[in-house]
């Protein structure tokens, strides 16, 4: 150790308190599933077992389906807005209360720094509660009509990558436009889902509004094929996303996808290189890389290549991995091994297609699931590098001459989720911001999310907007359209 | 001996131009009272791939004008559909077996309907966009952008407000598009063609095309450069095969109900969110 290491600050994991095995959350109780399966969720940075998890299958989901169903027509859809906003207050503020005990779980199931559980994850998803909270009485000033009404039931599916803030930002605005939810949390991050139902018994929320039903793709399919749900909603990959659209062609539903993308962080010569540097450093190595929207191309102008590039390498091996409990930590474990598999498999087309590896000098724990923050240099667009989803620390780096190259590259992509402008020119930042196809642009930031900001995809990246008063409109029904 | 009457051969629309189809095919459209009344192009996949080629290199232009160009240009065409109502009026009348009276009031309401879409160019960012109030220093709002190239299915009947009803919104949203006539009344589309040939909207912005529905929604459907489809026209097995394929590259697909709604500009826009610090 050298005389300026950081000494290990870890958390303490007394607080989580992670039960044995957790059942079904149905109708306001937890259950066991049906056929009495269950699956196994560990902590990646150590492979440890961290508890047994229900299974559902096709039976469980109808159960919580119609448990969802009942608490529309005999609850929820009759209760005043005022009242239904008030629930969602309760659970941010309890939320908000149990803040700690959420993030040390989310970092146990999910691998992240607990630096960004803590300071990320947990206090956005309490946020956007209790922004949805606020608009359940307000929907018929948002502009969809002078009475908005909801869908009905909401079959939810999200990622591990956020567990518990793809839960909120699922939940809330379902829940404040007047739907009830059946939610099935990710394979491998089931835990602050189960937590969450918990909170809901403490907030008093009426039986069936929310159901939590854990599982595998499996178990999404049945979620997306039941035919009482009237809308899902999904993040996660664009190909189970185009097999979702697929599924729900010949019916009435409707949905929303979050999908994937392959970010484009252009960096113009007049940028502040600095913050550049940490733009560029937070934009592809917050959550390792597993960031839907991570800048995972950076498209730099060629004159400051070089210095961007040194001055990256030189940012990069201050990058501290490990210990997700460590408060000093920057980058975590991978979530799971087939995650870490797929990193590899796509990182290594990289050198056999001729470009260029870099990552800093690090020694990486024995156990558990570790990928060095890694970039490539020499990438052209045609390698899969550029243009395939890693979903890990892994960083493409181009090069363009003119602006007009600049966003050509950007988007010569199927994906559309987001992007980034570096550059100390106003007029140069808007005219970039207005060409870039993409739903989400950061100029001179990055990774920057909020419950009032609407985020969401063009093209292959996905369906409709999540957040903000755009993101009310996927779970009200629609004035104008006509569903099948 | 009465004079003969010149008739107007009925082409397709596309890049501006008025060719007839590269298959070389053509079919029979008749009146309500089952006489002749034209043979317009039988559109083949390629009428489709070009049409389609047109409009994507139009797109941009179109969405780059400032919203008060477009919103005169969309004015400009009811200014044109105006002057052209008697024309309007024949065909309608010998296609749907209206009086002339019923098919005056229909081109009334198409012209009415683009005067309103106009008007929503340069209004439609205040009402559907946004700033943001975000927890931190960061200047944050959302506008809606065109989508890109939409391909729409015109109703039927009433032949001419269908196809206006569908295209005026999506055009209004910065889009550019592939109209797909109504294959038993499919006259009023291609005149519509012709006014828009005159009315300064760029050659490309909008393609007529005029066939069989059953053969060229499923290339719709599949190809890869349409971004969006207005289903007026389909059946609801076409729709729902439409969306199946659609789904390959995530089209934003919609059917309306017969009325004018903002809805209709909005459902083929994706809505852009912008950040910026603030700070000194």
């Amino acid at each position: 150790m050298s005389e300026f290491d950081y000494a290990s600050a870890p958390e303490s994991k007394a607080i989580a308190n992670i039960a044995s095995n957790y059942g079904l959350f149905i109708g306001g109780k937890f259950v066991e599933p049906k056929q009495g399966k269950s699956f196994n969720t560990f902590n990646p940075a150590t492979e440890e077992l961290l508890s047994k998890i229900g299974y559902a299958d096709k039976t469980d989901i109808d159960a919580a389906v119609k448990s969802a169903r009942l608490a529309y027509t005999r609850v929820w859809s009759k209760m005043p807005a005022k009242e239904r906003g008030k629930y969602l207050y309760r659970i941010a503020r309890i939320m908000q209360e149990r803040a700690r005990e959420f993030a040390v779980v989310e970092t146990l199931d999910n691998g992240k720094p607990i630096r960004e559980s803590r300071d990320t994850d947990i206090p956005l998803a309490a946020a956007h509660f209790f922004y949805h909270a606020g608009w359940a009485d307000k929907l018929e000033y948002a502009g969809f009509g002078n009475k908005p009404k909801p869908l009905g039931v909401v079959g939810q599916i999200i990622p591990w990558n956020f567990p518990l803030l793809m839960l909120a930002w699922k939940i809330a605005p379902a829940l404040a436009a007047g739907n009830t939810v059946v939610l099935k949390p990710a394979e491998t991050t089931p835990l602050t889902a189960l937590l969450f139902a918990q909170v809901c018994q403490q907030a008093g929320v009426p039986e069936g509004v929310v159901n939590i039903v854990t599982g595998d793709g499996v178990t999404g399919a049945a979620l997306v094929n039941h035919t009482d749900v009237n809308k899902i909603a999904f993040t996660g990959s664009t190909d189970v996303g185009k097999a979702i659209a697929r599924s729900i062609s010949a019916t009435k539903k409707t949905a929303t996808l979050e999908l994937g993308g392959k970010a484009a962080n252009l960096v113009f010569e007049d940028a502040a290189i600095d913050e550049a540097v940490e733009g560029i450093v937070n934009g592809i190595f917050f959550n390792q890389g597993h960031v839907c929207c991570a800048g995972s191309r950076l498209i730099v102008q060629e004159n400051v290549a070089d210095e961007i590039l040194e001055k990256l390498k030189k940012r990069m091996s201050l990058i501290r991995v490990g210990d997700p409990m460590d408060k000093n930590t920057d980058l975590g474990a991978i979530n799971s091994k087939e995650q870490l598999n797929k990193i590899h498999e796509i990182s290594n087309s990289g050198d056999a297609e001729g470009a260029n590896r870099w990552s800093p000098e690090l020694k990486l724990p024995s156990k558990g699931y570790w990928y060095p923050p890694t970039i490539f240099t020499g990438v052209s667009q045609s390698h899969r590098i550029a243009r395939e989803e890693i979903f890990g620390p892994v960083l493409s780096v181009l090069t363009f001459r003119t602006p007009g190259e600049a966003i050509e590259k950007a988007n010569n992509s199927m994906y559309g989720l987001s992007a980034g402008i570096w550059s100390d020119k106003g007029a140069k930042i808007l005219w970039a911001a207005r060409q870039l196809k993409a739903g989400v642009i950061w100029s001179n930031t990055f990774n920057k999310f909020d419950p009032a900001s609407p985020f969401g995809g063009y093209k292959e990246s996905g369906w409709g907007r999540e957040g903000g008063r755009h993101g009310l409109a996927g779970y009200l029904a629609s004035e104008a359209k006509v569903s099948k | 001996m009465s004079r003969i009457d010149i008739n107007k051969t009925y082409k397709l629309f596309i890049g501006g131009a008025f060719p007839r189809s590269e298959s070389g095919r053509v079919y029979e459209v008749k009146g309500s009272d089952k006489k002749f009344l034209a043979n317009p192009a039988l559109a083949s996949r390629k009428d489709l791939r070009d049409a389609v080629v047109a409009a994507k290199s139009a797109q941009a232009g179109w969405a780059g004008a400032t919203a008060f160009n477009r919103g005169q240009i969309l004015y400009r065409i009811a200014e044109i559909m105006q002057g052209r109502s008697e024309q309007f009026v024949e065909e309608i009348s010998a296609l749907e077996g209206v009086t002339s009276k019923v098919a005056k009031l229909q081109i009334e309401e198409a012209i009415d309907t683009w005067v309103w879409y106009s008007g929503w160019c340069d209004k439609l960012s205040s009402i559907a966009g946004s700033q943001n109030q975000v927890s931190g220093p960061f200047y944050n709002f959302t506008t809606p952008e065109s989508l890109g190239v939409v391909a729409i299915f015109a109703e039927s009947k009433p032949s001419l407000l269908g196809a206006v009803r569908t295209l005026a919104p999506v055009l209004a949203g910065g889009n550019s598009t592939v109209l797909i006539a109504s294959e038993a009344y499919p006259l009023p589309a291609i005149t519509l063609g012709e006014v828009l040939a005159t009315s300064d909207i760029p050659a490309g912005v909008v393609n007529i095309l005029t066939g069989k529905t059953s053969e060229l929604y499923p290339w719709v459907g599949s190809h890869m450069e349409i971004d969006g489809v207005d289903v007026a026209g389909l059946s609801k097995k076409q729709e729902e095969e439409l969306r199946l394929v659609g789904a390959d590259n995530l089209k934003r697909i919609a059917r309306f109900s017969a009325i004018n709604h903002p809805e209709r500009i909005l459902s083929f826009m994706e809505q852009k969110t912008i950040w910026h610090p603030i700070g000194i």
